[in-house]
C-alpha cells in the first residue's frame, strides 16, 4: 500500500473526546484521516455524501474519552453498538491484517468487545479480561513511562527507543484477568508476544504506584492480539506528538514526542501490506 | 414485569470504590462501619409476563452487556 492509499477512520460516538488529536496525529504524518461517527456506517438518516463503509478505510481507531458516559462499565455501550452493527465487517477487517487501535477508552471498548486479548478467536463471544477501577480509586492523570516490550506489532516497529513517555488519564485502567487464572493468562500473552507496553519508572524499572498508575497486573499498559494488528493501550500517544505538547516543553525539551514514532510505525506497517 | 438486576464484583476482585467509601465514612465518625461493597442495580421494566422467559432474557442481558464475567457476577430479583 502506498502512503496516499492509507485512510484512517477514528470512530466517534457521543462522549468520545480524543478524536481530533488522533486525526491530527495521522494527518501530520501526511495521510488521510477523519473522525467518523459510528452512525455513518449504518444509519439511513445520514446524508448520502456522509455515508461510509468500513471498506473505505485501511485503519480504524477507537479514541479516548468517555463514550456513552462510561455507563454500565467504561466501553461497554460502545462495544455493544459495534457488536450489533459492525461485528462481522470488523472481524473481516482484522483478519485482513489492517490495524485496529484502541487508546484509553478505546482499549476499554476493545476489551469489552472481545477483540483483546483474542486468544482463540478474532472477536471472542465474552470479554476475556477487564479494565477495572484504578487501585487508588481516583482518576489518575500524569506522564507515564512505558517500556516497549515487543516491536513485532503494527504499532511499534519504528520505535527506536526502549522507553517512551505517553501521558495517562483514566479512572478504569487496571488490567484484571479471571481470578485464579492470572498466571495462565500471563503465560499465554508472553508466549504469543502480546504484551506490548509495561509501566516503568523514569529509570526504566518496573515500579509500583505512581509509575504504574492503576495497579495493573504485571505493570501491563498495552496488549495486542496474537497477530499484532489489534492493539489497546491506556496511555495516550496522541498527547505526546508535537514538541510543544510534551510535558517538558516549558523546561526546554524541544524534541518531537514519542507518540510520533508510534503513529509512524502504523503507517510503515500499512505500507508493507 | 419488573426485575431488579444486581451487578456485584466477584469475590477476590478489589473494590477501590467501596474501600474509599469506607475510609470516608470512618472519617465522618461512623466508627462501627466494618466494610463497604459497591453494587450496581438496574431496575428493568419488561413487556413479558412469563417469569421463566423473562429470567432467560435477563440472563442474556447480563451475559451480553450488564456484567463483565471476568470481574462481575449478577443476581436477578423478580418484583
Amino acid at each position: 500500500m502506498e502512503l496516499n492509499e492509507i485512510r484512517v477512520a477514528v470512530l466517534r460516538i457521543e462522549g468520545t473526546n480524543c478524536e481530533d488529536e488522533t486525526v491530527h496525529a495521522f494527518k501530520n504524518l501526511g495521510v488521510e484521516a477523519e473522525a467518523v461517527h459510528l452512525k455513518q456506517f449504518y444509519s439511513d438518516t445520514i446524508r448520502e455524501e456522509e455515508k461510509r463503509n468500513i471498506r473505505d478505510y485501511t485503519a480504524i481507531v477507537f479514541p479516548g474519552g468517555f463514550s456513552a458516559g462510561d455507563y454500565i462499565r467504561a466501553g461497554a455501550i460502545f462495544s455493544a453498538r459495534i457488536k450489533s452493527v459492525l461485528r462481522k465487517s470488523l472481524e473481516e477487517f482484522i483478519e485482513n491484517g489492517y490495524p485496529v487501535l484502541g487508546i484509553c477508552n478505546g482499549f476499554q471498548v476493545l476489551v469489552e468487545l472481545g477483540a483483546l486479548p483474542a486468544f482463540d478467536k478474532t472477536i471472542s463471544d465474552r470479554p476475556e479480561m477487564a479494565l477495572g477501577i484504578n487501585n487508588s480509586g481516583r482518576f489518575e492523570c500524569r506522564p507515564t513511562f512505558l517500556r516497549v516490550e515487543s516491536r513485532n506489532t503494527a504499532f511499534t516497529g519504528s520505535i527506536d527507543r526502549d522507553i517512551v513517555m505517553f501521558p495517562s488519564a483514566h479512572a478504569e485502567g487496571r488490567v484484571i484477568f479471571p481470578d485464579g487464572r492470572e498466571e495462565e493468562w500471563l503465560e499465554r500473552l508472553k508466549e504469543n508476544g502480546q504484551i506490548v507496553f509495561r509501566y516503568v519508572d523514569p529509570g526504566g524499572r518496573y515500579s509500583g504506584y505512581p509509575w504504574n498508575p492503576n495497579g495493573s497486573i504485571y505493570n501491563i499498559a498495552g496488549i495486542c492480539n496474537p497477530d499484532g494488528n489489534v492493539l489497546g493501550l491506556m496511555p495516550h500517544p496522541e498527547r505526546s506528538f508535537h514538541p510543544y505538547t510534551h510535558c517538558s516543553w516549558t523546561r526546554g525539551r524541544k524534541e518531537t514526542g514519542d507518540g510520533e514514532l508510534f503513529f509512524r510505525s502504523i503507517l510503515e506497517y500499512m505500507m508493507k501490506l | 414485569m419488573i426485575a431488579e438486576v444486581y451487578i456485584e464484583l466477584k469475590k477476590g476482585v478489589a473494590d477501590p470504590e467501596g474501600e474509599n467509601t469506607l475510609k470516608a465514612l470512618k472519617l465522618l465518625g461512623f466508627s462501627t462501619v466494618r466494610n463497604v461493597e459497591t453494587v450496581k442495580m438496574f431496575r428493568i421494566h419488561m413487556d413479558e409476563e412469563d417469569e421463566e422467559r423473562a429470567r432467560n432474557i435477563l440472563e442474556d442481558m447480563c451475559e451480553r452487556l450488564l456484567a463483565n464475567p471476568v470481574i462481575q457476577s449478577y443476581r436477578i430479583v423478580m418484583k
